[in-house]
Formats: structure tokens, C-alpha cells, sequence
């Protein structure tokens, strides 16, 4: 089950931030759904392999060949802030 | 004409009837006058000038099924130009820069995009009620939820908004809102539609397919969506077949399993009763039919709350205020940007969602959660390769109710237990669909088919001949 720190600390790794006041009815909400999942438990799962992916095919490879034309100025014109084909950040070395 | 199925209005088209730009200005009108908020993003002038270009192609003499067709697009399909948000206030600045693979094939026919319509946040829900944009509302009843995450589409189709609708479906979203509004909507088998530019919410799971009025329509449909593509590495090389080649063959002798799990505690006895008087017309057209058993599917609820978190808290990290989307005021350091940017875009399912993918994934519970969900959506896979070596289609609700009411539902564990009978396709990859099969209260009810990977021809055989044979596809709500 989790608590108000581990919350707290599954928000900053998923990068959200969360009040105070939010803690105990988001760890409700969460708690709830790991209930759910507890289901799993009682299932005898020793020889079984993990299905990743529905279907059994192999990761198709391609010829290592530029296929794309550069775009990069359409790309980065919705981009919140750019300079010089850069994406700008707040600073993060002074 | 809003009526009318795409072969009946393309019948209308090449006949001169009516124009393209007729057909299109009709349709936004309605969409105009309607209160059902299933559009986010009405396109009306590029509507028009599509549909002027589909009368020019005409006049050249290059009429195809599909050409000046009027849809609606979800929007969480990239269209190149035009705003794509998912339904959440993170993309609500996105003016995709490039079109997905779905668009562009659907924009090969010489389609109408009429706008694009509502849906869950990044498809996360079964009501649409968890959009940035606002709820969309059940066109047979303005009280009740259309079913989600596609309840735009649903809706658009249903109310006669749109002649077709595009829909994904990750745990349901195609064929639950067409069962709640009453429509034909096909979840293809995973692989079988490129996902190149629709907006990802659970990699493994995710697949987009047509929502319509009738199968006939989805099998036209399908076939323009579906195919290879070499931008989605899932994409299958499986060739594809007319979809509407097989639509009138006989289904005397097909075999339907019944899983007596999907008709236990938890399912209305009306939707109970609906379903199987749509399993009787089947017997009564030659079919035989059996109970069979998906002892796993009982843990599909809790699988697919563990696997589809996983994949959207990685899916969703790209979403950081940095090349696209939301970006909060004045960030005062990069830590910042990040939190507020998401804090801000995301809404409160969203954010549940990547929390408990999050959890899931991290160390020490890796195990526990996650590897232990994709054992059991392998037992619950191989219950379907089971059930398929004696039956040739699985038959049952869609949905345990009718249309719920509007904000009834506020429990996230709640809502989650709604999607009982439509998880297990997309755990397995497989092909389903949801056909109207009557009514209870005014309130449309669906039947499932489940079928055999890669059988969309024969699911939509199986759906056409019912269509034959009844009328509840062809209901529609009253105008209001």
C-alpha cells in the first residue's frame, strides 16, 4: 500500500507535483487500483512468460538509409520556445 | 441524407443528387445546430474546400466508394494543420506538423474531414466525461454518458453529425461508445491499422478502426485504413483483403461460443436478455451454438489497470513542456518547468494513470505488478487460441449496462469494472466489434463479436448478415 511519502515520491518521479491537501484522497485513489491488482496474487503464474506485445513478430530492421527530408523548422515552430534550431530550456549551469 | 449509409450517399453522388459540397454543407449545419458537444475542433472551411477538390475528381470522372464522404476524425489522430489535443489542455496549442498515417490514407479517398471530435483524455475513459473540452452527450438520451473514450465519434455518428467516424480502442473505446449509442464500430486486430500519428496511450494495446452505421459501411471504411505501414514498427505485413468481398456470405453452420463468464454476476438482465435475442437470430440464420469458458478473463480488469498505466507513464513523459504543448509561466529552473508544465496540462485520470504506472514500473515492485500482469494477459490469451480451436466467433455484452447517467459514475476503481467484457480483445490482439441488438428504456444495447486474429472479414460477415435480418442499426435517436 502506498503512503503519503512514497506518493510523494512516485509524483516527483513522474514529474507532477501534488499538495498537501491532495495526499490522502490521491493515495485513496491508488490504493484502490493496487487492491484490484492484488487479484493478481492468487493466480499461479511459475511457467508462464510475460506477453509484452499481442502479436509474435520479430522487430522489423530497415536499411540504415535517410528517408526523411530534414524538417526541423516546421517541427520547431510549435515548439513553446527555440533559438537557433535549439530548443530553449530554463538554464541549467550558470 | 444524414441517414443514409456511405453507399446509399455515394450512390446520391454519382447520380448527381446532390454535390459533395451539398452533402458537406448539410452536414455542418447539423453540427452547427447540435448541443451534443462531440466536436472539439469543427473544420468547416477545410470541409468545403475537401469537398469542392472530392466534386472536381467527380466531374474527372475518378468516383471511388469514398470520394466526398463526410467524417469525423478523433482527435488523436495527427492531421497536419490543424489542432490535435487529445482532448487534454496539454495539446491544446498542438497544430500537428505532420498528418498520421490514418488521416493521410483516409485524405487518398478524397474524404471529408469535417472536424474533430471528442474524446477521453489521451483516451483514458469510458464516458468522455474526462475531457479538457467538456463532456460529450449520449444523443438517445442528453443525461446520459456516450461511452469512451471515442464517445465523439460514437455520438457524431449516432445523432447523424458525420456519416462515419474514426475511433482507437486500447480497452474498449471503439466498441463500448458504439454500443452505448448504438452504432457498428470494429476494434481491427492489433497490428492491422498503422498507429503512426495517433497520439499513444498503451503501445501494446492500441489500434484504431471505423465506427459506422451499419458493418457493410465499416467494411468500406476498413479498407482504406487498413495496411502496412513501414513508420510503425507494429505495423503487421499481413496483406489485406477487400473487407466487403465476404459480407454476404451464408454463416449456416458457424459456430458461436457463448463464455459463461460474460453472462454472470455483474450483467443486466436487460443487456442479458437483448444479447442473447440477437444470439437466437443467429441460430435461427443456421448458426450453432455452445457455452465455452474464459476462466482467465475474470483478471483482465486488473491486468489491463496494471499494463496500460505502465505504458502510458513512459508514453506520456514525452509530454514535457519542452518541443510541443503546454509549457507553464516563467519556469523558474528546468525542475519547475517539468512539474508545473504537467501539473498544469494533465487532467486528474491522466495523472492517476501515470502515477500508478510510475509505481508499477519502479524499482522493487517491478515484479510484483508489472511482470505479473503480462503473465496473466498470456493466460488470458491463450484462453482465446482455446476457445477458437472449436468455436469460429465469441458472442456477449459489450457493455454490463446501458448508458449511465452523467458524473453517476466518480469512483476511478468504478468506472474501471465497466470495461469487464471488452479488456480481454486487447490484452489477446484481437479483432471485435460491437452491433446494435436492441434497445432497453430508449437506450441502445450492443452485442460483441470476438474473433479469431486477423478474421475482420468474417466478423464483418457475421455483423452484416444480423443487419440483414434486423433493424436496430438503423434506428436513430430523436432530432432535437
Amino acid at each position: 500500500m502506498i503512503d503519503n511519502t512514497q506518493l510523494k515520491q512516485i509524483a516527483h518521479l513522474a514529474k507532477l507535483s501534488i499538495t498537501d491537501a491532495q495526499l490522502d484522497d490521491t493515495a485513496a485513489d491508488l490504493n484502490n487500483i493496487l487492491k484490484l491488482a492484488e487479484q493478481l496474487s492468487s493466480v499461479n503464474t511459475d511457467a508462464i512468460t510475460p506477453m509484452a506485445y499481442p502479436l509474435h513478430m520479430t522487430q522489423r530492421l530497415r536499411a540504415d538509409k535517410v528517408t526523411e527530408k530534414d524538417q526541423s523548422e516546421l517541427f520547431q515552430s510549435i515548439a513553446p520556445q527555440t533559438d537557433k534550431h535549439h530548443y530553449l530550456i530554463p538554464t541549467v549551469i550558470e | 441524407m444524414h441517414t443514409k449509409t456511405i453507399a446509399q450517399l455515394s450512390e446520391g453522388i454519382r447520380d448527381k443528387k446532390f454535390s459533395c459540397v451539398e452533402l458537406t454543407q448539410h452536414y455542418l449545419q447539423r453540427i452547427e445546430k447540435s448541443d451534443l458537444n462531440a466536436f472539439i475542433t469543427v473544420t468547416d472551411e477545410l470541409a468545403m474546400a475537401q469537398s469542392r477538390a472530392a466534386d472536381v475528381q467527380i466531374a474527372q470522372g475518378n468516383h471511388q466508394l469514398l470520394t466526398g464522404i463526410p467524417y469525423a476524425h478523433k482527435d488523436i489522430f495527427c492531421t497536419r494543420g490543424v489542432k490535435t489535443s487529445a482532448g487534454s489542455k496539454m495539446l491544446d496549442n498542438f497544430i500537428a506538423p505532420y498528418d498520421a498515417t490514418v488521416s493521410h490514407k483516409l485524405n487518398q479517398q478524397n474524404t471529408v474531414m469535417l472536424g474533430k471530435v471528442n474524446m477521453d483524455e489521451f483516451a483514458m475513459g469510458s464516458s468522455t466525461e474526462s475531457s479538457y473540452y467538456g463532456k460529450t452527450l449520449n444523443p438517445w438520451n442528453t443525461n446520459k454518458v456516450p461511452g469512451g473514450s471515442s464517445g465523439g465519434s460514437a455520438a457524431a455518428v449516432a445523432a447523424g453529425l458525420s456519416c462515419f467516424a474514426t475511433g482507437t480502442d486500447t480497452g474498449g473505446s471503439i466498441r463500448q461508445p458504439a454500443s452505448l449509442c448504438g452504432i457498428t464500430g470494429l476494434k481491427p486486430t492489433y497490428g492491422r491499422v498503422s498507429r503512426y500519428g495517433m497520439i499513444a496511450y498503451g503501445s501494446s494495446l492500441d489500434q484504431a478502426g471505423p465506427m459506422n452505421k451499419t458493418a457493410q459501411d465499416c467494411a468500406i471504411v476498413l479498407n482504406a485504413m487498413a495496411g502496412f505501414d513501414e513508420k510503425d514498427s507494429t505495423s503487421s505485413e499481413q496483406s489485406v483483403p477487400d473487407y466487403t468481398e465476404n459480407l454476404n456470405d451464408s454463416i449456416k453452420g458457424l459456430t458461436v461460443g457463448l463464455p459463461k463468464e460474460f453472462f454472470a454476476e455483474g450483467l443486466d438482465d436487460v443487456v442479458a436478455t437483448q444479447v442473447m435475442e440477437a444470439v437466437k437470430q443467429y441460430e435461427a440464420m443456421g448458426a450453432q451454438v455452445k457455452e465455452i469458458s474464459l476462466p482467465n478473463s475474470k483478471f483482465a480488469i486488473p491486468t489491463y489497470y496494471i499494463v496500460a498505466p505502465c505504458e502510458c507513464s513512459s508514453n506520456l513523459s514525452r509530454m514535457d513542456g519542452v518541443r510541443f504543448g503546454h509549457r507553464c509561466n516563467e519556469p523558474k529552473d528546468l525542475e519547475d518547468l517539468y512539474l508545473r508544465s504537467r501539473t498544469e496540462g494533465f487532467g486528474s485520470e491522466v495523472k492517476r494513470r501515470i502515477m500508478i504506472g510510475t509505481y508499477a514500473l519502479s524499482a522493487g515492485y517491478y515484479d510484483a505488478y508489472y511482470l505479473k500482469a503480462q503473465k496473466t494477459r498470456h493466460l488470458i490469451s491463450d484462453d482465446f487460441k482455446q476457445a477458437f480451436k472449436t468455436v469460429d466467433v465469441i458472442m456477449g455484452p459489450v457493455s454490463p449496462t446501458t448508458a449511465w447517467d452523467l458524473g453517476s459514475i466518480k469512483d476511478p476503481v468504478s468506472m474501471y469494472l465497466a470495461d469487464i467484457y471488452t479488456l480481454s480483445a486487447n490484452l489477446a490482439g484481437l479483432p471485435a466489434m460491437s452491433i446494435p441488438a436492441g434497445f432497453s428504456q430508449n437506450l441502445p444495447v450492443g452485442l460483441q463479436l470476438i474473433g479469431n486474429y486477423w478474421s475482420e472479414s468474417k466478423l464483418l460477415n457475421i455483423a452484416h448478415q444480423l443487419q440483414l435480418q434486423t433493424d436496430w442499426h438503423q434506428q436513430t435517436p430523436q432530432e432535437r
